[in-house]
């Protein structure tokens, strides 16, 4: 497990890493918690050339709210966002994630701005972040661009980031007063990718729905929106059948892939079961 | 002198481990510890195809790149007729190929270099022209006429098949399948797995060319054993080849054969006259090394109405890979794998096995399992699990039914072992007890009424450990007798030598209570050594459970011998006849005056300063044991499990485990062994896989596939035991390091296939994933309960 050779550099501020990616353009990488990048470099995967440590970037790992949204800095660590109070008191579907991505070593160390770049279809931010209907907001030397994240998650391993581009941080609209959220994942194992992940936030205005957020992981080429059961929901009467009907709907827009894991038919039907007992989950908050 | 009467904490005290502080305190010496003035750094380029033919091998850019200083291949390993070399079932194996790749990660080349990244630089600098092959990824297909053959480097091998092996009596049992009301059969696969110890694999070679010295520190699991290896295929003088087994980071099996890597390496220091080390990667273990079981197996079951077993017949097919690599006794094509018929009295049994070579890694290692014993477990136990649902009976009263009595031991089976000792039906029943098997079965009736699917599933397995008595047990012709070497030194303190291997076992511990209970010296007082060939007896190591069978005896024989010596020394000192010392933990007295008495220092002092006139100084012995018999150890698990209709998930919900391994030594390293096996049963049973796609691409190449249990998913383990002493071994004990690796797979399986059997699911092959759970359920004849 030896990489290849490459050159470090630990810049002290955003300006200067961001320099440095300007002058080190495809041959540079962003190394965050390094928990997806270091065991690509040693399988010799990926061999950057140079490395640009964003570590020791102060407040780049801010957890805060503001502006009626929840601000993730890139740099928070999972742990730090299964720990955060505020995340804790008020969104329910992010708490309910950070305790279910991987192990607690790979929790200490991996951050949500990574884990979003990284783009792994299996990865459980992404879907999260689209349930939630987040943004990110991405720094370059030429300024600053805010992307809705279905639009920044491209394809599988692949971002709308270019190679000067830093993820600085993501944002999460505060969800409305009766609303719920939860993150269904199953794992043949702890530090296991998911066999099949679903993230549900739901919303309800007047004893009806008023918004659906779904979103689906290790099902597809990159991480899923559920757009036609998320649209069968909204205005509906919240209850088993409304549930059902789109558990069906996401299922069907689950493109799963047979693997040792599990069949593919398996999936898409741990699709339809994560997705109604998450709905029946979130109503149960949101009705609370 | 009188003595204080401080307990001596010899058999049954759970003394803490004496190897475990410089573990704890990271002070281990592994052999990637180990750093030798000069030495070189070894990587090695494997065959990305499971079956091609090499077309050419272009080293040159590699050979150019600085810092490397050697690139071998395997043209340059056949000028020294070591391009090719036996394996412990007396095949050959290839040790850099030449002609083809017959395997995923199989050697082609090795880079030898300043530092390690270079090695690795340069192996992406070596250029193969591959011409790909069909490959043969199952030994059906292997047996089919028509597939390649796999083999063409052996002159009579025109096909796949490598043996055709059987034991029992067919007639026997034919006869017994004619009479029988009823007959239960069971198709199963225990699917490819690997021992993955935490320390791969390696060695640093060192051949002093001035002396001719070859000093090769190695993770071995049977140092002795591979000096001969060594000294019989290099045509090294033995006596000039030290083979240091430093502390082992686990072996289960894996570190039992001879590798390439540890024949290139040695290879390339006696050219380069340099030391040169070798590490495997973790990927390189996980493709490349001794894999475990991979075993298609038939049972039939031959019954009677009222459940009473008549016969067994038994079949298999056994996935060899590339190379016949399998480690077991040399008389033994499928090893104990006879040992079938388990815990039940069968008057016949037969037994038919096959082998094939695939496109796929070599090595059948026993992986925490004595020679098969595992495979033949999880048959045995999955299919009388099975006869009871056909029958109509519940699984433990069709055990309790067919166990072999207490009164039978020692008790011959219908394919000739003699079991020493058992009391199956007490440990069953205690296990029983435990988990209140009685009100878990109601509770189960009340769950299925909701919908709800729980499972109890049992198995009482027997082990078969301690290979082994010379006229049955050899390996490349090698007796399987081990030694031990005691010497107490003028103050008291013993050096005990031992042949085997410790590799987290705790010998430095428990064979230094064995010499306490003996002969009085604290546990403390007695250094264990071990893994160094230069300085302690001839033996073949430490896996299948045969170290305290073997050794263990071998250290209660020699201390014994010692006693003796001893005793006349005392006679000596206490001025009395010899006839007329007593012996009594750690102090020698007069008979009928206990007061006059010696202690064994008091003893060891007087063997240097002042013993009886005729006599030899000093106080020493050793001790080679062949075993008598082999010992058999057993048990009752026994596991609840709850499983998610919906979604196939399955949760333990308990773990009873019952074991009978003679005395007990150490029980804390005893309940250590079987948490340890537990583990590892749990994880084969419900995630382990190392599998192939079509193209012989292996799946399962690192952590991420390859699922190893933590501590957050395994479940609680309640222990209890029973103790039936071995009648053979001189101190009653049995062995354990491999009896819940054993045991415990069918417990798991049974019980996730106890909670769907209303369904008529009758079979699900390991791994059991939620996907394959599902799946069983859906193709029920129930199809999906309501959920
Ligand atoms: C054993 C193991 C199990 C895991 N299991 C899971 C799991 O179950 N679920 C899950 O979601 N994840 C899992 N992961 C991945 C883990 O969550 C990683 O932390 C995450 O994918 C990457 O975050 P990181 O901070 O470690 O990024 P790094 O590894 O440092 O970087 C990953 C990639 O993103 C780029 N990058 C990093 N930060 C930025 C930024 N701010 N702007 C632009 N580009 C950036 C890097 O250049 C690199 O290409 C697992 C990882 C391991 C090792």
């Amino acid at each position: 497990m030896l990489p290849a050779r490459f050159d470090y550099q630990r810049p002290e501020t955003l300006e200067e890493a961001l320099f440095l990616l300007d002058r080190y353009g495809e041959d540079g990488k962003i190394l965050a918690g390094g928990q997806s990048l270091i065991p690509l470099m040693k399988l010799r995967f990926a061999s950057p050339a140079y490395l640009v440590d964003i570590n020791r970037i102060p407040g780049l790992g801010d957890i805060k709210e503001s502006g009626g949204k929840l601000v993730l800095g890139a740099l928070a660590r999972h742990n730090e966002i299964a720990d955060s109070d505020v995340i804790t008191a008020r969104y329910p579907l992010v708490a309910s994630a950070a305790p279910q991505i991987s192990d607690p070593i790979v929790r200490n160390l991996g951050t949500v701005g990574g884990s979003l770049s990284h783009a792994d279809p299996a990865g459980d931010w992404g879907s999260v972040m689209l349930a939630l209907g987040a943004e990110v907001v991405v720094r370059s030397s030429s300024g600053d661009r805010t992307l809705v994240i279905d639009d920044f998650l491209r394809d599988t391993f692949t971002t709308d980031l270019r190679p000067n581009e830093l993820l600085v941080e993501v944002r999460v609209p505060a969800p409305s007063p009766h609303s719920g959220g939860a993150y269904l994942k199953l794992e043949r194992k702890v530090g296991d990718f998911a066999t099949v992940g679903v993230a549900v936030q739901l919303a309800l205005n007047d004893g009806h729905v008023a918004t659906a957020g779904i979103g689906l992981t290790a099902v597809g080429p990159k991480n899923l929106r559920a757009r036609d059961a998320e649209e069968s929901l909204a205005g509906a009467e919240p209850g088993d059948a409304a549930f059902a009907k789109a558990a069906r709907l996401a299922a069907a827009a689950a493109q799963p892939q047979s693997d040792v894991r599990g069949s593919a038919d398996y999936k898409r039907h741990v699709v339809e079961v994560f997705v109604r007992r998450g709905l029946a989950r979130a109503n149960q908050m949101a009705k609370a | 002198m009188a003595t204080e009467a401080t307990e001596i904490r010899g058999v049954g005290h759970s003394v803490k481990r004496k190897e475990d502080d410089r573990f704890i305190r990271g002070k281990g010496t592994y052999v990637d510890d180990v750093k030798l003035p000069g030495m070189l750094h070894m990587a090695i380029l494997r065959s990305p195809f499971a079956h091609a033919r090499i077309r050419s091998i272009d080293t040159s850019k590699a050979g150019a790149l600085p810092g490397v200083i050697a690139v071998v291949t395997g043209e340059l390993m056949a000028q020294h007729k070591l391009a090719w070399m036996p394996t412990i079932s007396a095949d050959t194996q290839a040790v850099l190929a030449t002609d083809k790749v017959r395997f995923q990660g199989q050697e082609v080349a090795a880079v030898v270099a300043e530092d390690p990244y270079i090695a690795k630089d340069a192996l992406e600098l070596i250029e193969v022209d591959y011409e790909p092959l069909e490959a043969v990824v199952t030994p059906q297909r292997a047996l089919e006429a028509g597939a390649p053959v796999i083999r063409d480097d052996k002159e009579d091998q025109k096909d796949n098949h490598i043996f055709h092996w059987e034991s029992g009596d067919k007639e026997a049992t034919d006869k017994a399948f004619a009479q029988a009301d009823l007959t239960v059969s069971l198709d199963t696969f225990y699917p490819r797995s690997h021992p993955a110890p935490l320390e791969t694999c390696g060695c640093v070679a060192d051949l002093n060319p001035a002396t001719g010295q070859a000093t090769i520190w190695m993770t071995s699991q049977a140092p002795h054993a591979i000096r001969t290896v060594f000294a019989l295929v290099a045509g090294l003088p033995e006596e000039n080849i030290r083979i240091i087994s430093p502390d082992i980071g686990g072996g289960f099996g894996n570190k039992v054969p001879v590798y390439p890597g540890y024949v290139v390496a040695t290879a390339a220091s006696l050219l380069l006259g340099r030391p040169v080390k070798w590490i495997e990667e973790r990927s390189e273990n996980l493709i490349s090394t001794g894999f475990a079981r991979d075993f298609y197996m038939k049972g039939e079951l031959a019954l009677k109405r009222d459940g009473t077993m008549l016969g067994l017949r038994a079949s298999l097919l056994a996935d060899e890979g590339a190379f016949h690599a399998d480690a077991q006794p040399s008389k033994l094509k499928v090893g104990l794998f006879h040992i079938v018929t388990g815990s039940y009295d069968f008057p016949a049994a037969h037994v038919v096995a096959d082998g094939a070579y695939t496109n796929k890694a070599p090595g059948g290692v026993a992986y925490r399992c004595s020679f098969r014993v595992t495979e033949a477990s999880y048959l045995i136990e999955r299919l009388v699990q099975n006869a009871a649902y056909e029958l109509g009976m519940d699984p433990a009263d069709l055990r309790l039914k067919n166990f072999i009595k207490p009164d039978q031991f020692p008790y011959r089976s219908a394919t000739g072992f003699v079991y020493d000792s058992g009391d199956y039906h007490r440990a069953a029943k205690l296990a029983m007890e435990k988990l209140g098997y009685d009100e878990l079965r109601k509770e189960q009736e009340r769950a299925r009424d909701e919908g709800k699917l729980l499972g109890v599933g049992m198995a009482s397995f027997t082990e078969i450990v301690g290979a082994g008595p010379s006229a049955d047990y050899d390996i490349l012709g090698l007796k399987m007798n081990d030694g031990a070497e005691l010497r107490i030194h003028p103050t008291g303190k013993a050096i005990l030598k031992l042949s085997v291997q410790t590799q987290g076992q705790g010998h430095e511990t428990t064979f230094a209570q064995i010499v306490a209970e003996e002969l009085g010296i604290q546990p403390e007082d007695v250094k264990v050594m071990h893994g160094d060939t230069d300085n302690t007896p001839y033996g073949l190591g430490t896996y299948a459970s045969r170290s305290t069978p073997v050794s263990g005896a071998a250290t209660a024989m020699v201390s014994r011998k010692v006693r003796e010596k001893a005793t006349k020394i005392a006679a000596h000192l206490l001025e009395v006849a010899e006839e007329d010392v007593q012996f009594e933990k750690g102090r020698f007295f007069v008979k009928g005056a206990p007061d006059r008495a010696k202690t064994i220092q008091d003893v060891a002092f007087a063997a240097y300063t002042n013993f009886p006139a005729g006599t030899e100084a000093g106080l020493e012995g050793v001790h080679y044991y062949d075993p008598p018999n082999l010992t058999f150890p057993f048990g009752t698990y026994l596991v609840a499990v709850e499983v998610d209709p919906d979604t196939g998930e399955w949760n333990v919900r308990r773990v009873v485990a019952v074991d009978d391994c003679g005395v007990r030594i150490n029980p804390m390293i005893v309940e250590g062994q079987l948490h340890g096996g537990l583990t590892e049963g749990f994880g084969i049973a419900k995630m382990q896989l190392i599998t192939f796609d079509e193209a012989g691409n292996c799946i399962g190449s690192n952590f991420m596939d390859y699922l190893l249990p933590t501590a957050w998913e395994t479940p609680r383990f309640e222990l209890g035991e029973t103790v039936t002493p071995s009648p053979h071994h001189p101190i009653g004990a049995k062995g354990v390091g491999e009896s819940a690796t054993v045991g415990s797979p069918a417990a798991f399986v049974n019980a996730v296939i106890d909670a769907l059997a209303h369904l008529g699911v009758r079979n699900i092959d390991m791994p059991l994933t939620s996907s394959k759970v599902w799946e069983a359920i859906q193709q029920s004849s129930a199809g999906a309960p309501a959920g």
